[in-house]
This record gives C-alpha cells, structure tokens and sequence, in this order.
C-alpha cells in the first residue's frame, strides 16, 4: 500500500504519465459531474421543501455552498503543491500550484456573488460584513495576490517559486484572518438572523447539497486536468511524445 | 419527496424569489462555462501553433 | 554575524543621512490622519469613535510607503549576492532588515501616533492601549511585509503590487489593534486583544524570516 503511494506520487511527477492517464479520466470526470450536477439540482430546485424563515431564494445554497468550500480546498492544495514544488523542485506540482490559483478564484467569485445575491432578499442589502462573506472576499484578495504575482516576475521559475511562498505565507495566514474576521464580526453583530448560516438542515436539502458538493469536487477535478495538459503542452512541447500525441 | 412547484411558471418565480434565484445560477454558470471553455479553446491554439511550428522545422530542415 | 550587523549599522546610517526615508512616510502618516475629518466630519464625538481605525489605517499605509525601498538597493547594488556568498544566515539578515525597517518606520509612526490621537480627538483614557497596539504592531507590519518587499524587489514599480499582496496579511494585525485602542477608549479590558497581538508577534519573527530569505533568493540575476 505504501509502495504503491509511493509509485504513484512519482509517477504523478511524469508530465507524460499524466497527459496519458488523465486523456481517459477527462470524459469519465465530464459525464459523472455532469449527471450529479443535474441530479442535485433537480433535487434541489424541485423538491427540496420550502424553507419557513428564507422562502425558495435558501435554494442559492446549492452553488453558494459548493464553492465556497471548493474556493478554500483549492487555496489550500495551492499552498500543498507550492511546497512540493520548493521542495523537491518537480516541475508538475508547480504548473499544478499556477492552474489552481484562476480556478480556486474563479469559485471564490462564484461564492461571493451568490453570497451577496443571497443576502439581499434575505437581510435587504447586496453587501453586508458578516463574517463568512468578508472571509471569502479577504480569501478573493489572497488568490489575487498570487495570480498578480506570478504574472509580475519575469521569469516563469521565479514566478513559480514566488507564488509559492505567498501562498505558503497565506495559508498560515488563513486561519488566523479567518478567527479575526470571525471575532470582528462578533463585535458588531446586530442581533437578526446571520446570513449565511446554514437553514435547519432537513434531510432533504441536505442530500442535494452533498450531491451538488461532490459533484463540484469533480467539476473541479476536471478543470485542473484540463488546464494542466495544457501547461503541460506548452512547456513540453519540445519533447518527441508531445509531438507525437499532437500529430495523431 | 414532493414536487415543490406546480407549474412552470410557478418554478421559475420562486415565490417572488426568481430573479435572486436565477441571476445567482445565471452568473455561476457563466463563470464555470468559462472555466470549460477556455482550457479548451487554449488547447486548440496550442496544437495549431504546434503544427504551425512542425511544418516550418520540415521546411527548413537542413538539406542532408 | 558580523554581516548582519554591518549591514543594519549601514542601513541605519544611510536612513539618518537621508531624512526623507524616515520624514516623508511620517508626514504622509499625518497627511492621511488629516483626510478622515476633511472627508467625512470634524465633529469630535465622531472622530473620537474612529480614531483609532484611523491611525492604524494610517500607519498601515504609511507603512506600505516605506515597504518598497527595503530591498530594492541591495538587489541593485549587489549586496544581495554578497549576503549569499558570505555564507552568513540569511535568516538573521532579514530579521535584521526587518528590525532596521523598524526603527526607521513603526517606531517613528508610534512616537508620531499620540499627536494623531490629539487630532482626531482620541479618548485620553485610550492613548497607553494605543501605543502598546501600535508597538506590538509596528514590527509585525515590518516582518510581514518584508516578506512581500523580497518578493517584488526585482519588479518595476512593485510597490502597488507589495500593497496587494501584503495588505490581506494585515487585516488581522488591524483588526486586533483597532479593537484593542476601541475598547480602551470605552473602557472595556483589551487584554485578549493584547494576547493576541503578542501572539501575532511571536509568530511572525519565527516564520517571516523563511519566507523573506526564500523570496531574496528569486531576485539574483540570473
């Protein structure tokens, strides 16, 4: 089991191994998100009960949810395949690192939009402070920074490793920022409803929500592959097995 | 599990709701279209600009 | 050793014969001060509510300011290779460099803060907690953003750039020490906030220095 971990992790080192591997996961990834998609959806929209405090607008939950968690996953293996990379310099886990940061913000935009479209039917502003939204858009700051950053060096080493270390530096830093905004908001919170807290969950809003949360994990899966084959063609492209693979 | 809509138009409303609804999935799904799309369309120009280059390599291949 | 400290006696000394290093970002310190109540009110209960955000906004930017420079000359002049051929800890380098932004930036704005505090008509019962936020603060400011002075050394006009990476890194520092004057100017204990300042502190000299000498290191012309 060990030894296969171990295999594995070097294989995955192998932009070939991985161009090759991933061509037979992509349809597969592609068909199963997309039917999870549309089942939790279905579910969601169409049969998930009324809540009694929101109305249907809790319904925004089924994408809210996913990408938030999905924007703070992707900030983290950001930092996980940073550290790879100054580590053991291997030049897949940094092309990995470049390809999460457009798409972690991508899914932290998404959480903050439906975040705020969320909130103005709920508590009658587009934007409030609460703890959770402010978290996101300080989390939306730090992808950005590390997106800045690397297009800003000009060298694409010294942007790989400079992303890396911001975003190492930003990954100890997430949890500390995310106490304080949680401790700030606590100060000034009126005593209503918070925004962004979860409905009394029934089993039947639950259900199309861990759909929908898998399904965006597999969403996501896809378009890393997707975005990496291609860093992987670019950056190889002097190679003889790219040069074959494309000319088939 | 009930059908929590009886009618199309009642779905698309969501008790006066809609427009929060669908401006929400509207914009996510623009945003994740983007995120298919442009990996793909990136991947077409790479292999053009592959063939482009492999061709002009053929032409001026030295002459053994 | 002897490098690190060569280099701070040099960096001090070059900051003392350059006033503007350490001049301008006061000024621009009490320039922003001056904004809040031209912008928005003069009216002294209103300010005496916002002062303390003000100040640390202030000094945060002030802060920014005076960020850009830090590394800048070294990896122009060539300082940098040597640091790295020496064979001298770049870890205690960059704390040195850290501690020298220091003293030529946190310390004059938390001498400077108390004449703010009389402007935007601060709580005399808040200026102790102020200076104590401000000197726990400061040099968190320094270290964190020395950190992100090492990463845009070698970019042209870096500095809005260092500002965007380094300001999300701040928000905790600012929320704790704004919340440590406000509490003090209402007279409610600041002691967690305090803890966690310190806190905030001890971890930031023991781990900044990392990522600042890793940073150092991309600038070297290749």
């Amino acid at each position: 089991m060990w030894q296969w971990l171990v295999r594995l992790y070097h294989r995955l080192g192998s932009p070939k191994w991985f161009y090759d591997i991933t061509e037979k996961w992509i349809p597969w990834l592609a068909v199963l998100s997309g039917l999870g998609m549309l089942a939790g959806l279905v579910l969601g929209l169409l049969y998930a009960p009324v809540d009694y405090q929101q109305g249907n607008s809790y319904r925004i939950m089924f994408i809210h949810v996913p990408a938030a968690i999905l924007a703070q996953s992707a900030y983290i293996m950001m930092a996980v395949a940073g550290a790879i990379f100054l580590i053991w310099k291997m030049k897949m886990a940094a092309w990995v690192a470049k390809v999460l940061a457009p798409i972690g913000a991508s899914f932290c935009l998404i959480a903050l939009l439906t975040g705020a479209i969320w909130g103005k039917p709920t508590w009658g502003a587009w934007w409030v402070w609460d703890a959770r939204l402010t978290s996101m858009l300080l989390l939306l700051f730090l992808y950005v920074g590390v997106m800045a950053i690397t297009m800003a060096m000009d060298n694409e080493d010294s942007g790989f490793k400079a992303a890396a270390i911001l975003a190492l530096v930003g990954v100890v830093n997430i949890p500390i920022i995310k106490y304080s905004v949680q401790w700030w908001n606590t100060l000034h919170q009126p005593a209503s409803l918070k925004l962004t807290e979860k409905p009394s969950m029934h089993i039947d809003m639950l259900i199309p929500l861990l759909i929908m949360i898998l399904s965006t994990y597999l969403l996501f899966a896809l378009l890393v592959i997707l975005r990496t084959r291609n860093e992987i063609l670019r950056n190889e492209r002097k190679s003889k097995w790219v040069q074959e693979r494309l000319v088939r | 599990m009930i059908l929590q809509f009886h009618s199309v138009s009642e779905f698309i409303a969501m008790g006066n709701h809609g427009f929060y609804v669908w401006l929400a999935y509207g914009l996510t799904l623009v945003i994740l279209g983007w995120n298919l799309l442009q990996p793909l369309f990136e991947r077409k120009r790479l292999v053009k600009e592959q063939a482009q280059r492999q061709r002009r390599e053929k032409k001026h291949a030295p002459k053994a | 050793m002897s490098l690190v400290l060569a280099t701070i006696k040099r960096d001090l000394l070059l900051a003392a014969r350059n006033k503007g290093e350490w001049l301008n970002p006061l000024m621009f310190f009490l320039m922003v001060a001056a904004l809040f109540p031209l912008a928005v009110d003069p009216d002294p209960k209103f300010l005496s509510k916002i002062a303390g955000g003000v100040i640390w906004v202030a000094a945060l930017l002030a802060t920014l300011l005076s960020l850009d420079a830090l590394y800048k000359a070294d990896v122009e002049d060539g300082s940098l290779e040597q640091w790295l051929a020496s064979g001298e800890s770049l870890y205690a380098m960059t704390l040195g460099k850290a501690l020298v932004h220091w003293c030529i930036s946190g310390l004059p704005l938390t001498l400077m803060a108390p004449v703010l505090g009389l402007m935007l008509n601060l709580p005399s019962e808040a200026y102790v907690a102020m200076l104590a936020s401000l000197l726990l603060g400061t040099p968190i400011l320094s270290l964190l953003g020395s950190v992100g002075a090492a990463l845009t050394a070698s970019v042209r006009s870096g500095g809005l750039l260092l500002g965007l990476i380094i300001l999300p890194l701040y928000i905790p520092v600012l929320i704790f020490a704004a919340s440590l004057v406000y509490n003090a100017s209402i007279g409610l204990a600041y002691n967690a906030q305090l803890g966690f300042l310190g806190a905030m502190l001890a971890l930031a000299l023991c781990l900044t220095p990392f990522a600042a000498q890793a940073a150092l290191k991309l600038n070297l012309s290749r």
